[in-house]
């Protein structure tokens, strides 16, 4: 029996907040940038709210999530506090990583989330690692493994791929292919712009999606899933979407163009989710702003919490490196 | 002349010689149409065309192994990394390939390759995009380091090093790539690898230093004299080959020294540059030598750069410390 996705009025509401959050959240993160409480680099997850909300319903707790440096997304639906996310991008000792990842290196032992990677493929043989370890000391659990369209390119990609079929791991391959590695279009890096076929190769089932369309992201992992879960090994998901921001806060993006951007902006995955939910009567009158509401005063409690937080002593620097330093149980979230 | 940030000084040498030589192109990730993560490589595709201004995608490994590629029969590739942080990716064909080509074939074929790295802190960005691991490369024999502190040196040894036979790793402190502009001449320059150079002349200690941490280095010198030492204060340019001449024939002259680096303390540049003191001028040492480094711990995020970095204040307080030791 197919895990199916449930397609009431309470659950679509859940699915829209869901992406309302990490929407908001930053679009907040975007006034603190500017108003330089936050510095640095700040990669915008703008357009892919679906494909982080999408995969991540359809996961149980004891499942690993590997994530890549755009990562705001992911942490905020597997459930890490927006309290301690937002700390962490103010680099906060009180943030989920003491203020040392920020925002492209977030982690959460507890939520087995493991990063928040800033090179590109880096994550993939990572995932691999964990879904083989997973396997070898019987826990039933899969690992799921996101990165972008640029990865394709690097020798990771291929070396884990091929890894997680030769051995059946447990891995969920998950593609955000926003057609831009920074500025490379997709068809300039590629010699098959069809990703997910590049996993076909390796002999595993592998499935394009609308990655726009939050429900179909959740019925296309729900069967990738059952898939792995069953003992079948690796499955790949490629969810086709669009990063309707910069690669960081700033670029030229002579790479394309403002019609471009808008084009896809207007089948953005908040608006094409409540677009349809208007149609079918799904979407009440007042619904998105009780939403909008209650998300906006979670933000605002994240930003106090952040704010009211401690830099850590440079100091304390030196702690973490190695051994001798290992946190103490529960130091970090 | 005119005055040039050094982005706009490096991008300049890249526009001439590749105009002057053929066999010059550049290659690496938005290299072209979006000219560069940094815009160093901006206006080069409009002038050369996609056949020497070549956007590769993601895939480190594979941009410096088709350079060493290219470089093996006549060409000249300059490959961009867009972060020095992202060449571990490639560090295998650096090590295993470019640094070993002219050994294994007895010299007949050689790699006459740079591999372009913005390094080192300074965009407030952590960890790969602050790093400064210059030592990887200086370590590895057969491969050249540099790194230059300023936009007319940056620019002339780019040049030295594009029509330098061998591979050259080419660290940009990218903290310095727009905080400020130099007289640049119009006219094409060279400055010879493998030189240091005496930026400001001493006799009581000698400061040596690199990159963008020569500025503060030299902040530091400043601070000494109205504290009544004059500082001699080196700029290495060339990491690997050291000039050990320029730094030996100063500190046998000041008997005391300092050197700076924002790379990690352990086994950085600058124990293998204490080290060749004490080999070559032990017996006029005054005093103990001193390093002023970054700690041995990853670059920390934005809140805690400045503090991960060395300053004025420790340079100052090190060699005054070293100034004022007694044996």
């Amino acid at each position: 029996m197919t895990d199916r996705v449930h397609l009431d009025r309470p659950r679509l509401l859940h699915l829209l907040e869901a992406m309302e959050r990490i929407r908001l959240f930053e679009a907040k993160c975007v006034e603190l940038y500017q108003t330089q409480k936050i510095l640095g680099f700040l990669h915008l997850y703008d357009g892919e709210e679906a494909v982080s909300v999408g995969v991540i319903e359809a996961l149980r707790p004891e499942d690993a999530v590997v994530a890549t440096y755009r990562e705001h997304g992911q942490a905020l639906a597997r459930g890490i506090g927006m309290d301690v996310l937002m700390a962490e991008m103010l680099g906060k000792v009180e943030g989920c990583c003491r203020g040392r990842g920020g925002s492209m290196h977030i982690f959460d032992a507890k939520k087995r989330f493991y990063g928040g990677n800033a090179i590109v493929g880096g994550g993939l043989p990572l995932a691999i690692g964990v879904a083989l370890g997973d396997k070898m000391q019987g826990r039933e659990a899969v690992t799921v493994c996101f990165f972008g369209d640029g990865a394709a390119g690097e020798g990771e990609f291929h070396e884990s791929l091929n890894l997680a079929a030769l051995w059946q791991l447990p891995v969920l391959f998950v593609c955000e292919n926003n057609l831009y590695s920074m500025g490379m279009a997709l068809g300039r890096a590629e010699v098959d712009t069809d990703i997910a076929r590049h996993a076909g190769g390796y002999t595993m089932p592998a499935e394009a999606v609308d990655g726009m369309d939050v429900v179909a992201v959740e019925a296309a992992a729900r069967r990738a899933l059952e898939h792995v879960r069953g003992g079948g090994g690796p499955a790949f998901l490629e969810c086709r979407t669009y990063r309707f921001r910069a690669h960081s806060m700033f670029d030229a993006q002579s790479y394309r163009t403002k019609e471009e951007v808008a084009a896809w902006r207007d089948k953005g995955p908040i608006l094409r989710l409540t677009r349809w939910m208007t149609e079918t009567g799904l979407l009440h009158a007042g619904d998105q702003a009780a939403i909008e509401e209650r998300v906006k005063a979670e933000i605002e409690a994240a930003v106090a919490f952040a704010e009211a937080g401690t830099l850590e002593d440079p100091a304390d620097l030196l702690k973490f490196v190695s051994m001798e330093n290992v946190p103490q149980e529960g130091a970090v979230r | 002349m005119a005055e040039k940030t050094m982005i706009e000084a490096l991008n300049l040498t890249l526009h001439q010689e590749m105009e002057a030589d053929d066999a010059v192109l550049v290659l690496g990730e938005d290299v072209g149409v979006d000219g560069g993560i940094f815009r160093l490589t901006e206006g080069l595709i409009e002038t050369f065309g996609e056949s020497r201004v070549i956007d590769t995608p993601l895939a480190e490994s594979g941009i410096v192994g088709m350079s060493i590629g290219l470089a093996v029969y006549g060409l000249k590739p300059v490959a961009e990394m867009q972060f020095s942080g992202f060449s571990y990716l490639a560090f295998h064909q650096l090590e295993s390939h470019a640094a070993r080509m002219r050994w294994r074939s007895q010299g007949r074929h050689t790699v006459p390759m740079v591999v372009r790295m913005p390094y080192g802190a300074g965009v407030r960005a952590l960890e790969h995009h602050s790093e400064s691991r210059e030592v990887y490369f200086a370590h590895t024999p057969g491969l050249k380091m540099v790194i230059p502190s300023g936009p007319r040196n940056a620019r002339a040894l780019l040049l030295a090093a594009i029509r330098d036979p061998d591979p050259v790793i080419f660290f940009e402190p990218k903290a310095l790539y727009r905080s400020h502009r130099e007289e640049v001449p119009d006219e094409a320059e060279t400055l010879p690898l493998g030189e240091a150079r005496i930026v400001r002349e001493g006799g009581d200690i000698t400061l040596i230093a690199y990159g963008a941490m020569l500025k503060r280095t030299l902040e530091a010198a400043e601070r000494l004299a109205e504290d009544g030492a004059e500082a001699e204060v080196i700029d290495l340019l060339t990491l690997s080959p050291l000039d050990d001449a320029t730094i030996t024939s100063s500190v046998f002259k000041t008997g005391r020294a300092v050197v700076v680096h924002e790379a990690p303390r352990s086994f950085g540049p600058g124990g293998e540059i204490v080290a060749r003191l004490v080999e070559n001028v032990f017996y006029h040492l005054e005093a103990p030598i001193r390093r002023v480094t970054g700690f041995d711990i990853h670059v920390p995020y934005f809140a805690r750069e400045q503090a991960y970095l060395p300053d004025v204040e420790r340079i100052f307080e090190a060699a005054r410390e070293t100034l004022d030791a007694r044996a």
